[in-house]
């Protein structure tokens, strides 16, 4: 097929959409190993879009690229706890295999390797991407046989099948793992009760957001419902790019029906007839299966037109595939997204429920909220309020992984101790943990006895167990590096704050760092807190901040003791050179450092 | 509906602001002054730079008061502890990104960065650590990137999608990697594409041809009025020891708010071109020669006489009169004051042979055309419609402003704005219909359209188009266009510049007013040059004087003088072989006439050609004078900086040759007195461009082969842009080429790969590079004129033969 039928042969499938931009990019990307020049012109031509937009689309998404990949384009996991897994070795490793440094496409055109933001795959990591597709528990032994595949230009598709698999990996089932409600039973019970009952069950149930902001999800669906619209969206949030969290990932596996049956009965409640999936780019591997759930479901009558045979119940739901910015996890950057532009966040008010998708009033839910909705529907409110505190009520799934013996998904009613959950997962000697991801709160021990609800410690999911050799300025290091690759770039405050924040972090790693620059870092956190656009400006300094009160001592020992030392390091800065002439004898180095 | 109105205390000062206005429009409009980078009053709000943090009480945080609506009881502190600090942090993480080569940089002095720095006594960066590397990217002969310096404000993004209707311009990569680009040929296409100069708060997007030229503050800055388009831009003159430096807006928001396009900004590079005549010069046994003023001026004197006189004794009495010896031309974008006295000067003389009109060909209704073709509205009307209807215009490239304007109705009201045209232009908003047909059958597509709204009244239709209208037949789209201006409720009908050139401008004229008449809509021209409605008000016509006098002299048109060369001729900042529709004919009897006087800021070989003597004239900021725009505005300006050698400005020159030949009235001590001259004569005209009588509209019958079609590109207009040479190196600056149909085409046994044709116009033909291109009607040869090879071919329309070469 040539380029110009491939591009039409897609974009026919949207439609000629322009909205879908970023599924088409998607899908040449994958087809081609990068978006050429023509591609590009093909597209904007058929979308009448300019290139200058595909290209600042295509710049934003790391997942594609305008310039050759290569054959191979392997993207190994940089998230934490897989560097605590010895992923940075197993990088190295495979580079010198390879001949590559990473990020540079090889002279032949065969492979590019390079890293990327945590992959969602913590719990049986080292993890990679290639071409897209997850690849789990690296060891040298798997790196090996990697490169080997590679050199011998062996396609993806004829890897082992082991190298794909992924586990569930499930520890501890509550009320919402352990469900065994048929497929369709809260649509049933959504019809029998009618449309406002239903809303009435999903308020009472005290039913929270679980993609941690934790807003009321009846509410939600009730001022979406009142906006007077010509039409009305569901989206459900799939890209779970919290750093340390893949429980979306476990209930897209096995509980995707549960999830679908979440979104048709907030379809139902809100009167909306199209909803959407909004699944993170490492997750292509669970979108054949995801689809093929949809039209199963659809052939079962629980999806497209009338559903259940009820006159008027219409809603389909499609798929659309992030390509690498954790960004699009935030609601109206998500929406930006779905609507095949650069997923930079939106200003608020209005609100996504009032003014979402094409705006019109949309719902964004967590996958988790949708799968706790359907069984709501299905169980009533007072069987989900029964279990949790006060003010959380029900379970939530946590994702534990780093220093523990029995990493996983848990199910925990809220209210339940970080003791006990470290308990559970067998971890000893446990120095902190890192809850709600890279812009979580990092715990100490004395505060142990805290607990997961949303009066305490809230949390999307993300529990990352860190061991008392640890040194937990490498978590600090790794988060500021995520906060700069994935900062979207249109506010000031985060956009410098991040990137100065991370050279003074750095700096401090390095040894080079002095009080002066503690206390920089202090401001620079604080003004990129209070004054910053979106949700990641302002909470991307919580574990600098965070861990400066709660451990100052980890970077007390890093400290040199005059107060300001330059960061430009001109050692450093001569690696360059020694790279390219490859030299890197006493006379490349500059005194002290050789 | 009144609006709701709220107080807020801003730094202890009580302020009403209507509800849901943003803090910043009150603080500005209040004169308190919060910085920022981002906002632009004229853009929607992005909210990015967070520059223009304010202390709002009982808030957790600072606010961005260009993003917080203001709120009944609102307390506000623009200058606290609290906001300044804010505000100082924000500007040490834009500082530390910036390269800080001030000293180096074009905006230095009037950097909105710098500014603010100094403000907060800043010793420049705290921050020591590494700067972003960026790469600068070529976007085009007009404006310099210095990417290093950009701060992300997006307003140059803003402006390209919302102004421009360009979206060339745009972000790309992400975070700190995030950068401006530009893609479509690494090159901004538009014509107002130099604004994003003036909206760039920092040195990141600076103007190309005065790079490095001077510092903000040495330069001396001058009001005036820009000299291309009827439109008027006022503009700015910025001169460094009398040299003019650039270009910029000064903001008149009846006309052309905070904008001018890339013409008006960027035209006065051709003030600096080689072949400026910088010193009166005489033709001594055919070869030319410089001569004093003094010299030059009786020379002239003495061929004007001789011409009156030696005709009139060899002439029979018929045509003895001056009108038929002595004849002028001027450019319809002279002043006022030249326009009037060039025509003084002629009618003292006996000659009413003086015309601006030089693309024009059809004249048959010129007895019963207004007094004054003007818009019939104000530019900032035009904004204001919901239907529209431009017949031969390209309005977007001619008049940028007014499309300006026009593209706001499309974005705000939604507006329904048609074509009727000899091709399509490239439009940066959508058009409800675009009907394009070959220059014969415009007339017939204009019918259509009248037939459409005559179709269901019981009103007569006027008798000068009923015979054309009876027999035109309206399709679909003339009924929809017929109904859009209908039920617009303010709509317009507009007669662009290249109806104005059409062989069957009458007709147009007549329907044209016919159909706005009857669909209720304001009829209007969009005219050639910068002051046509001001030669038309200065008597720059042969058949009218000064604001309508109708005893003045008349004398023949420019279409005359093709049959009857007149002994003698002046030419007034006219080339004749780029801005003269005629040009062949009308050359040929220059060359025959025994005298021509160049007034003249440029020499030319065809001017060389036929001129005697050529006197240097000042050009466009060297001279004051005065401008009536399309709306009807007069607006005067006073010369930037001393005319280019020798030459003076033309009011002066025709002052003196007044005075040499001893002419009553030439007494002028200013161009100031010029002009309240003929202001003192005009003051009961009242502009109308409503026709009661015309003569009776034939339709050109059609014709079976190529006609061809042509319009004037927007840098081939008038001298001084087609020597302008960073807009010459623009994608706008078109080359000379014949566009046909691709049905045409093949009929002739052509295609891509040919290359280039020859083309037949009457005597004349030339070898031209062949576009085929469906965007030029079937039966149709889209040729441009005014441009480098076009005086080849002669007239913008007739019949053509193209073959293979
Ligand atoms: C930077 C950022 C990233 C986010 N990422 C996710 C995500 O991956 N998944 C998610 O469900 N919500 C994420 N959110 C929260 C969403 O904006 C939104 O609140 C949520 O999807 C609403 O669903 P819920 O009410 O069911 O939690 C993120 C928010 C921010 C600010
Ligand atoms: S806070 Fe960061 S991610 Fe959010 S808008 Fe600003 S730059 Fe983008
Ligand atoms: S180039 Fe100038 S206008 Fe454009 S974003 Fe950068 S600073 Fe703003
Ligand atoms: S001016 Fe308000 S954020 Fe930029």
């Amino acid at each position: 097929m040539s380029i110009e039928e491939f591009i039409s042969s897609i974009t026919a499938s949207a439609n000629n959409q322009p909205g879908h931009l970023l599924q088409y990019l998607y899908e040449i990307q994958y087809q081609y190993a990068h978006i050429s020049q023509q591609a590009i012109k093909l597209l904007a031509e058929k979308l009448s879009l300019t290139e200058s937009h595909i290209h600042g689309v295509i710049g934003f998404y790391s997942f594609l690229h305008d310039s050759p990949r290569g054959a191979y384009d392997v993207l190994i996991s940089d998230s934490i706890t897989d560097h605590m897994l010895g992923s940075r070795s197993l990088l190295d490793a495979l580079c010198k295999k390879l001949g590559v440094v990473p990020g540079v496409p090889r002279e032949d055109g065969r492979v590019t390797v390079d890293t990327t933001s945590c992959t969602g795959l913590c719990d049986q990591g080292p993890a990679m991407l290639v071409n897209g597709w997850a690849v789990t528990r690296l060891d040298e032994n798997r790196i090996d046989n990697i490169a080997e595949l590679i050199e011998s230009a062996t396609a993806v598709d004829q890897w082992p099948n082991e190298f794909f698999r992924v586990e569930d990996n499930i520890q501890r089932r509550d009320i919402l793992l352990s469900d065994e409600s048929n497929d369709g039973e809260a649509l049933r019970s959504l019809i029998d009760q009618g449309e406002d009952a239903m809303l009435e069950q999903i308020e009472s149930s005290g039913l929270r957001g679980r993609g941690g902001a934790g807003f009321n999800t009846g509410m939600k669906w009730r001022f979406c419902k009142q906006t007077e619209a010509d039409q009305r969206y569901v989206v459900c949030n799939a890209d779970e790019g919290e750093p340390g969290t893949f429980k979306d990932r476990i209930l897209l596996n096995a509980y995707a029906d549960k999830v679908f049956e979440g979104m048709t009965v907030c379809a139902g409640v809100i009167g909306a007839t199209k909803g959407c999936l909004y699944l993170r780019g490492e997750y292509r591997y669970l979108r054949a299966p995801l689809e093929q759930i949809l039209q199963q479901r659809r052939e079962a009558g629980l999806l497209g037109n009338t559903i259940l045979g009820q006159g008027g119940f219409d809603f389909d739901i499609e798929i659309h595939m992030g390509a690498g910015a954790y960004i699009c996890g935030e609601e109206s950057s998500l929406i930006e997204s779905l609507e095949g532009k650069r997923g930079i966040p939106r200003k608020r008010p209005p609100f996504p429920v009032t003014h979402g998708y094409q705006n019109r009033p949309t719902v964004v839910n967590n996958v988790e909220t949708f799968m706790a909705a359907a069984l709501i529907a299905v169980h009533g409110a007072d069987w989900f309020s029964s279990v949790g505190t006060e003010q959380s009520s029900g379970t939530k799934l946590i994702s534990i992984s780093g220093d523990c013996e029995k990493p996983g998904i848990y199910e925990y009613p809220f209210g339940v101790s970080i003791q006990d959950i470290l308990k559970d997962c067998a971890a000893k000697d446990t120095q902190a943990v890192q809850i709600a991801g890279a812009a979580g709160f990092t715990i100490p021990p004395a505060e142990f006895e805290r607990c997961i609800a949303f009066e305490d410690v809230s949390t999307g999911g993300s529990f990352m167990v860190f061991k008392q050799d640890r040194d937990l300025l490498d978590m600090v290091k790794n988060f500021a590096h995520f906060f700069v690759h994935e900062s979207c770039g249109f506010c000031t405050p985060c956009r410098v704050g991040s990137s100065l924040m991370k050279d003074l972090v750095d700096k401090v790693h390095s040894g080079h760092a002095g009080q002066y620059d503690l206390d920089e870092m202090q401001n620079i956190g604080q003004l990129m807190r209070s004054t910053s656009h979106c949700g990641l400006g302002t909470t991307a300094p919580n574990p600098v901040l965070d861990t400066l009160e709660k451990f100052p001592q980890i970077y007390e020992k890093h400290l040199k003791h005059s107060s300001y030392e330059p960061a430009f390091d001109l050692d450093a800065a001569l690696q360059d050179a020694r790279d390219i002439t490859g030299r890197d004898d006493a006379g490349a180095h500059l005194g002290t450092k050789s | 509906m009144s609006e709701e109105f709220v107080t807020i205390t801003v730094d202890g000062q009580e302020l009403q602001a209507p509800k849901g206005a943003m803090l910043i429009e009150v603080t500005d409009k209040a004169n308190i002054r919060v910085p920022r980078f981002c906002y632009h009053e004229k853009l929607a709000i992005a909210a990015n730079c967070r520059m223009c943090l304010v202390e709002v009480e009982k808030a957790p945080k600072p606010l961005p008061a260009c993003a917080t609506p203001v709120m009944d009881g609102m307390v506000v502190h623009t200058r606290s502890d609290y906001a300044r600090n804010a505000q100082k942090s924000v500007m040490e993480f834009l500082l530390i990104n910036h390269p800080l080569d001030c000293p180096i940089c074009d905006q230095g002095g009037e950097c909105e960065l710098q500014d603010v720095a100094m403000g907060y006594g800043q010793d420049v960066s705290e921050y020591v650590e590494g700067k972003r590397v960026v790469f600068d990217k070529n976007i085009g002969p007009l404006i310099t990137t210095e990417l290093t310096r950009c701060i992300h404000c997006t307003r140059c993004v803003r402006f390209g999608r919302e102004i421009a209707g360009l979206r060339e311009l745009g972000m790309t990569g992400r975070g700190e990697n995030a950068l401006i680009s530009t893609f479509i040929e690494q090159s901004v296409e538009s014509e107002m594409s130099g604004n994003v100069i003036d909206i760039c708060p920092v040195g990141a997007l600076t103007a190309k041809p005065s790079r490095f030229a001077a510092r903000a503050w040495e330069l001396v800055q001058h009001a005036s009025i820009a000299p291309h388009d009827c439109i008027g831009s006022n503009i700015y003159v910025h001169t460094l020891r009398g040299e003019v430096i650039r270009v910029v807006p000064r903001d008149n928001e009846a006309i052309n708010e905070v904008w001018i396009s890339d013409r008006d900004r960027f035209s006065y590079e051709g003030l600096a071109s080689d072949d400026r005549l910088t010193a009166p010069m005489i033709r001594e046994d055919g070869e030319w020669v410089e001569a004093d003023w003094d010299e030059a001026l009786k020379r002239a004197c003495a061929e004007i006489k001789h011409a009156l006189d030696t005709a009139a004794s060899d002439e029979d009495s018929e045509a003895s009169d001056s009108s038929s010896k002595l004849a002028a031309l001027i450019s319809p974008s002279s002043t006022l004051e030249e326009m009037y006295l060039l025509q003084k000067l002629m009618r003292s003389l006996g000659s009413g042979s003086i015309d601006h009109r030089l693309r024009q060909s059809d004249f048959s209704d010129q007895d019963s055309a207004p007094v004054i073709p003007w818009l019939g509205q104000d530019v900032e009307n035009l904004e204001n419609m919901d239907a529209a209807l431009l017949i031969g215009s390209n309005v977007r490239k001619e008049q940028p402003i007014a499309n300006h304007r026009l593209r706001k109705a499309v974005v705000n009201n939604n507006a329904q704005i048609s074509f009727i045209n000899t091709r399509e232009f490239d439009c940066n908003y959508p058009l409800a219909h675009n009907i394009t047909a070959a220059q014969q059958q415009l007339p017939h597509e204009l019918a259509a359209v009248a037939a459409a709204v005559f179709a269901d009244s019981d009103d007569a239709l006027p008798s000068y188009i009923a015979g054309a209208v009876s027999i035109a037949k309206p399709n679909e789209t003339h009924r929809a266009i017929a109904q859009q201006l209908k039920q617009g409720k303010s709509s317009t009908v507009l007669l662009g510049s290249q109806a104005a050139m059409h062989p069957a401008y009458a007709a147009l004229r007549a329907l044209a007013e016919a159909i706005a008449t009857q669909t209720n809509s304001i009829f209007g021209y969009l005219s050639e040059g910068s002051n046509s409605a001001g030669a038309w008000l200065a008597g720059a016509v042969p058949h009218r004087g000064p604001c309508n006098d109708a005893d003045a002299v008349k004398g023949q048109s420019i279409s005359d003088l093709s049959e009857n060369t007149p002994a003698a001729a002046i030419l007034f900042n006219v080339e004749p072989e780029h801005d003269i529709a005629q040009s062949r004919q009308i050359i040929r009897a220059l060359t025959g006439a025994s005298s021509v006087i160049a007034i003249t800021a440029f020499r030319s070989p065809v001017l060389e050609d036929v001129a005697s003597v050529m006197l240097p004239a000042a050009a466009f900021t060297e001279t004051s004078g005065t401008f009536v725009n399309a709306e009807g505005v007069m607006q005067s300006f006073k010369g930037a900086n001393n005319p280019a050698g020798e030459a003076r400005p033309g009011w002066k020159i025709l002052r003196v040759l007044g005075n040499l030949l001893k002419l009553d009235g030439f007494d002028y001590m200013s161009s100031d007195q010029v002009r309240d001259e003929l202001r003192g004569m005009c003051e009961s005209i009242e502009l109308d461009n409503s026709i009661t009588a015309a003569p009776q509209v034939k339709l050109p019958a059609g014709a079976g082969s190529l006609m061809r079609a042509a319009d004037v590109p927007i840098y081939a207009t008038d001298a001084l842009v087609r020597r302008a040479s960073s807009l010459q190196k623009t994608h706008d600056a078109v080359v000379l080429a014949v566009s046909m149909n691709p049905a045409d085409a093949e009929r002739l046994g052509l295609d891509e790969e040919t290359g280039s044709v020859s083309v037949k116009q009457g005597e004349s033909s030339a070898i031209l590079k062949l576009i085929i291109d469906a965007g030029v009607p079937a039966g149709s040869a889209w040729i441009p004129m005014a441009v480098k090879g076009s005086e080849l071919l002669g007239d913008p329309f007739g019949e053509v033969v193209i073959e293979k070469v």
